[in-house]
């Protein structure tokens, strides 16, 4: 354990105490507590910057389960120190601004925070572990720290709602990548992510290569919330926004997208690789920035918006993997998506992180999110609205914030994807920039709604619950160092582009730079009037147009069908699961005891007797039995009257009775056959429990036979014949096969020698088999203690229930 | 003599498994009683009879009856006792507290659920 | 219904020592003959099902000062604490010892720490069987 596996611990660590600092320290908010973890572990993972600037990388490992190959092993490189400082550094900002969004009197913020702390912690796992099966650990605890977040308020149906959602849908999707991981893991031998990428070639031709790749995929879509698993994140943001700021805008999402960069190096040769998460990531974007538009919840525009980034980000990646087509960097073009992916993954976590903070002041403030109620607020609320212009315009594309970098970036891969000659694209290519331009549109278009309808426009006090004012400056604090962030990434974007975007790119497309070398990322603000500008420049006027005129146009959503889609699909599959298995339930578990008897014995007759017929397995061997003699058959004609005598028995004393001269027989079946200790044991036993019996007798009802039908009668002998005779079948059969000699040699000569006893049966019961007795007798005592509170302590249910005693 | 012994335990089974599908508690509870008899009997059955002299060393005998399933039994008998005892009192405390000791009436109805 | 059964009463108390005394014995032959801890402790509790059966519950609870319950627990205490009591000498849970020694009046005896893990199976099937029966006796 180094420090790094401490690092990842920590926050689990910190849950743990979270509930005691609640409980002891009620004057101070319990996130002041919380809040020093993620700026320690911020500072502290600054501190391997030098290291992966030089694309050199940092492994430290842990034994876990070491017979199997699962190592706890943590890796920094690049990419996954850039997501750390994301997780930390966006977390530092989504625990502070908490400290003022939930109240510290009602809020229960000790469940709170140690979700948060758990996510945390899960985050970091899945970007620092090297071995699959870790990372998928985390993988899945970050599904189930999000489920308990989003369900924070679990007395809201809808939040309910949207946490089961998020956590079948991510669930899924783990499961499947959990699939993925195995069948790579068993085609290249290993658990380790690095060595599975250094055997990339071979992998590439294995046949199994595409069936891990989709099953990996569906991971990291339902992850970051891709076209067709998108639903989930909409009714997610029924979290509190902090959550919301936190998991669906910086992190959590973007794990998918981890996951797709952490793999390229193994997958993105491939043109399969290619095409799915370009052309996904392309059609989530146009798909859910289309959808934004028509949103009139403020945490809903945002919510489309971000799937609608993420796909942008996606899109990206899978025009990056072209890259490693080209043997040289010199004229690579390609590149530049990884760099532009990366690059817009940090201004993505800036703004929308931001604009998730403002909506929640707003939220907060007005007591509404609904943009049909607000408007006007741009006097009220002058610091809100800065930074919500600096947040949308910036996600909008507009200089001279980050976003406009990034998308001119975007757009440039997407034209540059047009011209490549390679997977066909010489028919399709165009789509890629056009697609790109349309997606832009809508998010210019509901970039501007979630300022101007909120801000501009009429004030209407009358509909909202509270007086809007200004936020507290707590709670700006948060907002406007993400706000600052988009400006000075957006002014000085290459403050970024050595420390941080090159490292995390090198790792995504390692195999082209060559040994200590880098890539070319430098960003620049005016590249003259080139296809991307002239693009953008055709985005603003046409989004400022269609924004104008968006009230005359608005209507067109409603010829969508509104039955046929995905959340119906999703919820009608839901319903039909449950009701299908209840039903399937209700069919077999029919609360009679018989019913479930006859499934047991049923298969028990099937399973044996099939395997006795297909395998040919009875066998019957006379040569080696003992003889009959004249006291056997007398006692086996006593028995089986005796067990006749309890068939027809039509008082329960003659059954009992009955049943206590089977048990007699038995033993003296016992002295017959050599066993003196059971015999013994049997004839007080079966004096015993015949007292016992009648003691019961007092209690019981009279012999009532409850007769049956003759179907049930007639079937239940059947089934009774049946057990029977596979009894005998196996027990003969099994006599008459000796495959191996008895292992009895060995207590007949060991009795004396090793235990120092000479009645070998007691020997093997307290020596050489002793566990089994003392477990015995373990069990005897639960029997008699469960008997004495069956009997003697009974639930005080009132005076009707003493009274029938 | 073992496949007559066999045969015995195959119709005890049959006769447990006939008492236990019936609607009666009490039925049901003696049949457990007579397949644990079964079992007891073909468990022995299975290690051979008697091919020596019983397991207790010190007898002159060339050869002994093979000690580890009498172990087994012995076991067994012991624990079918706790469970006929437990059996037969859960029996008595549902008769008592329900009114019946019919298996059908005892499943309850279907608001109970 | 109050019955006055001298005879049995008088017969039961006799026999209940004799069965007492070949419970104990079955019990301690029972490393080197038939018997043993599961027979002796049932035989033991046989006998004592005799006395109430001639007798009445309260009567054999007064005489017998022993809560039951108790009789399980230590015999639980005593095969556990056998087991693990080879523990301390740094040999595998459940390694028994046994020597020979001369004793006063038994002469050459085997003590076998087997015996104690057999008085331990022997106290709990007494329990057992006798929390058992005297529960169901005693409910109404």
């Amino acid at each position: 354990m180094s420090l790094l596996h401490w690092a990842i611990l920590a926050p689990f660590i910190m849950a743990a105490c979270v509930p005691f600092v609640r409980k002891k320290a009620t004057a101070i908010h319990t996130g002041w507590f919380v809040l020093i973890l993620p700026l320690v572990l911020f500072v502290s993972f600054l501190q391997y910057l030098p290291v992966t600037m030089k694309n050199d990388s940092i492994m430290q490992t842990a034994d876990w389960i070491p017979s199997l190959g699962i190592n706890f092993t943590a890796y920094v490189d690049g990419l996954s120190l850039l997501f750390v400082l994301l997780i930390t550094g966006i977390g530092a900002l989504v625990v502070l601004y908490s400290i003022y969004y939930l109240s510290k009197t009602k809020e229960s913020l000790q469940h709170f925070y140690v979700y948060l702390l758990m996510f945390m912690g899960a985050m970091l796992g899945v970007v620092l572990s090297d071995n699959v099966i870790t990372l998928y650990m985390f993988w899945e605890l970050t599904s189930i720290s999000s489920f308990l977040l989003i369900a924070y308020w679990f007395d809201r149906d809808r939040s309910r709602y949207g946490a089961l959602k998020s956590m079948l849908i991510t669930v899924f999707g783990g499961l499947m990548m959990l699939g993925g991981f195995l069948v790579l893991s068993i085609m290249g031998n290993t658990f380790s992510i690095r060595e599975l990428a250094a055997q990339a070639p071979e992998l590439n031709n294995h046949p199994l290569f595409l069936l891990a790749m989709i099953l990996i995929l569906f991971g990291a879509f339902t992850k970051s919330a891709q076209f067709p698993f998108y639903i989930w994140l909409p009714d997610a943001m029924e979290a509190p926004t902090p959550v919301s700021a936190y998991l669906h805008s910086a992190t959590m999402v973007k794990a998918g997208i981890y996951l797709v960069a952490r793999f390229s190096p193994i997958f993105a040769f491939s043109g399969y690789w290619f095409w799915i998460v370009g052309t996904v990531g392309l059609f989530t974007m146009v798909w859910a920035s289309f959808n934004a538009v028509k949103q009139t919840d403020l945490k809903g525009i945002l919510a489309f918006s971000t799937v609608s980034q993420l796909g942008l980000i996606m899109s990206l990646l899978g025009a990056g993997s072209a890259a490693l087509h080209f043997d040289s960097l010199d004229d690579n073009l390609y590149t530049a998506a990884v760099i532009a992916a990366v690059f817009h993954l940090i201004n993505h976590a800036t703004f929308k992180g931001s604009l998730f903070m403002v909506t929640g002041i707003i939220d907060h403030e007005t007591g509404t999110r609904d943009i049909r109620r607000l408007g006007g607020l741009m006097s009220l609320m002058p610091i809100t609205f800065t930074l919500s212009v600096i947040g949308a315009f910036s996600m909008a594309g507009l200089p001279p914030f980050n976003g406009f970098l990034s998308k001119e970036m975007f757009l440039l891969s997407m034209v540059q994807l047009a011209e490549l000659d390679l997977f066909n694209l010489e028919t399709w290519g165009l789509l890629f920039p056009v697609l790109a331009w349309i997606g832009s549109v809508f998010t210019f278009i509901y970039s501007m709604i979630i300022v101007f309808r909120v801000f501009g426009g009429k004030f209407q006090p009358e509909k909202l619950e509270k007086k809007p004012h200004e936020a507290p400056f707590g709670m700006l604090i948060s907002p406007i160092v993400l706000a600052s962030l988009v400006i000075l990434f957006g002014l000085f974007p290459n403050l970024l582009s050595y420390s941080l975007i090159q490292p995390a790119a090198a790792s995504i497309v390692p195999s082209i730079i060559p040994n200590g070398g880098q890539l070319d990322v430098h960003i620049s603000f005016w590249h003259g009037f080139t296809t991307e500008f002239m693009m953008t420049i055709g985005v603003v006027i046409i989004g400022i147009i269609l924004y104008k005129f968006l009230p005359k146009w608005i209507g067109m959503y409603d010829y969508f069908p509104g039955k046929v889609t995905l959340n119906n699909l999703y919820n009608a599959s839901l319903y039909t699961a449950e009701r299908g298995s209840h039903s399937l339930t209700k069919s077999y578990m029919t609360g009679f005891i018989r019913s479930y008897l006859v499934y047991i014995f049923a298969f028990f007759i099937t399973i044996l007797g099939f395997t006795i017929w297909v395998k040919g397995a009875f066998r019957f061997d006379s040569s080696n039995t003992a003889s009959i003699g004249f006291y056997e058959v007398g006692l086996v004609i006593v028995l089986l009257i005796a067990t006749a005598t309890i068939l027809i028995a039509k008082s329960r004393l003659t059954s009992i009775i009955s049943l206590g001269a089977v048990g007699y027989s038995v033993s003296l079946f016992f002295i017959i056959f050599r066993a003196p200790d059971l015999a013994l044991t049997q004839l007080v036993i079966e004096t015993v429990s015949t007292a016992l019996f009648l003691l019961c007798f007092y209690h019981l009802p009279k012999l009532s036979r409850h007769e049956e039908k003759r179907r049930f009668q007639i079937g239940n002998a059947v089934i009774a014949a049946g057990v029977g005779l596979i009894v005998a079948l196996i027990g003969i059969s099994a006599h008459s096969t000796k495959l191996f000699p008895s292992i009895n040699e060995y207590y007949i000569k060991n009795t004396y020698t090793k235990a120092g006893g000479e009645n070998m049966v007691n020997v093997i019961l307290v020596d050489f088999r002793g566990f089994d007795t003392l477990f015995e007798i373990a069990v005897l005592s639960v029997a008699a203690l469960g008997i004495y509170g069956l009997i003697k302590l009974r639930l005080e249910k009132g005076g009707e229930q003493n009274e029938n005693e | 003599m073992e496949i007559l012994m066999c045969i015995v335990a195959g119709l005890l089974f049959a006769a447990a498994v006939y008492l236990m599908l019936s609607k009666s508690l009490l039925r049901i509870i003696v049949g457990t009683g007579l397949l644990s008899h079964g079992t007891h009997l073909m468990l022995l059955t299975m290690g051979g009879l008697k091919t020596g002299a019983a397991p207790v060393l010190g007898e002159n005998t060339a050869s002994y009856t093979d000690p580890i399933p009498q172990a087994l039994i012995l076991t067994a008998i012991v624990i079918s006792f706790g469970v006929t005892a437990v059996f037969l009192v859960i029996a008595y405390r549902a008769y008592q507290e329900l009114g019946t000791d019919n298996m059908d009436q005892l499943k309850g109805t279907e608001a109970d659920d | 219904m109050k019955t006055n059964d001298v005879i049995f009463q008088t017969i039961a108390k006799v026999v209940f020592f004799m069965i007492i005394f070949f419970a104990v014995h079955l019990f301690f032959a029972g490393h080197y003959h038939p018997g043993g801890g599961f027979v002796g402790g049932l035989l033991t509790s046989g006998a004592i099902v005799l006395l109430m059966l001639a007798f009445d519950m309260k009567t054999i609870k007064k005489g017998f000062l022993i809560d039951f319950k108790w009789l399980i627990s230590l015999g639980l205490l005593f095969s556990a604490g056998t087991a693990a009591g080879s523990l301390i000498f740094n040999v595998p849970f459940f390694t028994h010892a046994y020597d020979y020694f001369q004793l006063p009046l038994f002469g050459k005896t085997s003590l076998h720490t087997a015996m104690l893990f057999d008085l331990g199976v022997y106290l709990v099937v007494i329990g057992v069987t006798m929390t058992i029966i005297q529960t169901i006796g005693e409910s109404e």
